[in-house]
């Protein structure tokens, strides 16, 4: 249950990155985050809900998640292959010489602001 | 009122990353060897930390300490220092795992203490939680996962994170397995598509079966 922490540390990055550009909210923020990494779709929800409300910039922000699947590639034969969490032996050659490059991401991908309306003069 | 899109494109625990990053240096430039213990509550992590501290020290002359993680109490720093090692607690009070500040801060510590070019080996004893410490880098070397045969062969089906993420993986209370239903072929069946690379110890801390083939290995990845 480290969600809260996670989504403390998304909505503070948040609110430093609209507050820099001159929002006056946010709208969405959009992470993405691998099939491999600890973490529980309900649980950041939640944290979501609660923490959002702590700044009036993020109030009624919404939270994306693209999952990524996890994807390794194998030393042997150079084979990429996605797998579930499970399988990481290559599927192609049985080696078990494989690196995972991606699956345990966990990224802030962008955030969709709202700015005043610039006034000419 | 407008709408824009601002890129990110940064971690969400970028700041533990960072601190990670800076022990990992940190280490280099001290050649100390830092060990990351994960298991659940019960284990065994403090007793296979005990009985691996006397081979080390014993065998291969090397000196180390300890940083222990718990949710409250300092039962088991006292445990490690009765044993010579030095030794650190944090108490997490209800945090479900260490983080790279925590790390730092008690590096430090040590550092004032013992002094870090005095220590070979440090073993830092994780909350018992098989989750979220699988999100937190600490700037490790080698992260240790221990399974107990009374917690069952099932545990890399339902735990798979913790198990793919480790260096090496010890099962201990070997010595008890008559008398649970621990299906070995089964739990060497997962481990072989889940994490096919970390070398699989069969351990009894306590008793002292296996480890002479773990210290040994452990010593290895030191270059002893």
């Amino acid at each position: 249950m480290h969600e809260l922490g996670l989504v403390s540390g998304i909505l503070d990055v948040a609110v430093k990155t609209a507050r820099e550009a001159g929002a006056s909210r946010v709208v969405s923020v959009s992470l993405r985050i691998g099939d491999m990494a600890e973490v529980n779709e309900e649980s950041m929800d939640f944290a979501w809900d609660i923490l959002r409300e702590d700044d009036p910039l993020t109030a009624e922000a919404t939270m994306q998640v693209e999952y990524v699947r996890p994807k390794s590639v194998c030393a042997e034969c150079g084979n990429e292959f996605e797998h579930d969490r499970f399988h990481l032996r290559c599927p192609a050659c049985g080696s078990r010489e494989t690196r995972l490059v991606a699956g345990r991401e966990m990224d802030i991908v962008s955030m969709e602001i709202e700015t005043p309306d610039e006034e000419d003069g | 009122m407008a709408e824009k899109t601002v890129e990110i494109g940064s971690s969400i625990l970028s700041r533990n990353e960072r601190l990670a990053a800076e022990l990992r240096e940190r280490f280099v430039r001290t050649g100390t060897y830092v060990i990351n213990v994960l298991s659940s509550p019960g284990s065994g992590k403090s007793s296979t930390i005990l009985a691996t501290n006397e081979l080390l020290r014993d065998r291969y002359g090397l000196r180390c300490a300890v940083i222990e993680g718990d949710i409250a109490s300092d039962v088991d720093a006292v445990k490690m220092k009765e044993a010579g090692m030095p030794a650190i607690q944090i108490n997490t009070g209800g945090l479900c795992h260490l983080e790279g500040n925590m790390i730092s801060q008690a590096i430090d510590a040590l550092d004032a203490g013992v002094g870090l070019e005095n220590i070979d080996v440090i073993f830092i004893e994780n909350v018992g939680n098989l989750v979220c410490p699988v999100d937190f880098d600490l700037g490790e070397n080698l992260a240790v996962m221990i399974l107990s045969v009374p917690e069952g062969d099932d545990k890399p089906i339902k735990y798979p994170g913790i198990f793919q993420y480790a260096g090496a993986l010890l099962l201990n209370k070997i010595d008890v397995a008559p008398a649970f239903d621990f299906d070995m072929e089964g739990y060497n069946r997962t481990l072989d598509d889940l994490n096919p690379t970390a070398p699989r110890f069969s351990i009894s801390a306590t008793r002292g079966t296996g480890m002479d083939e773990w210290a040994s290995w452990l010593a290895a990845q030191m270059g002893k």
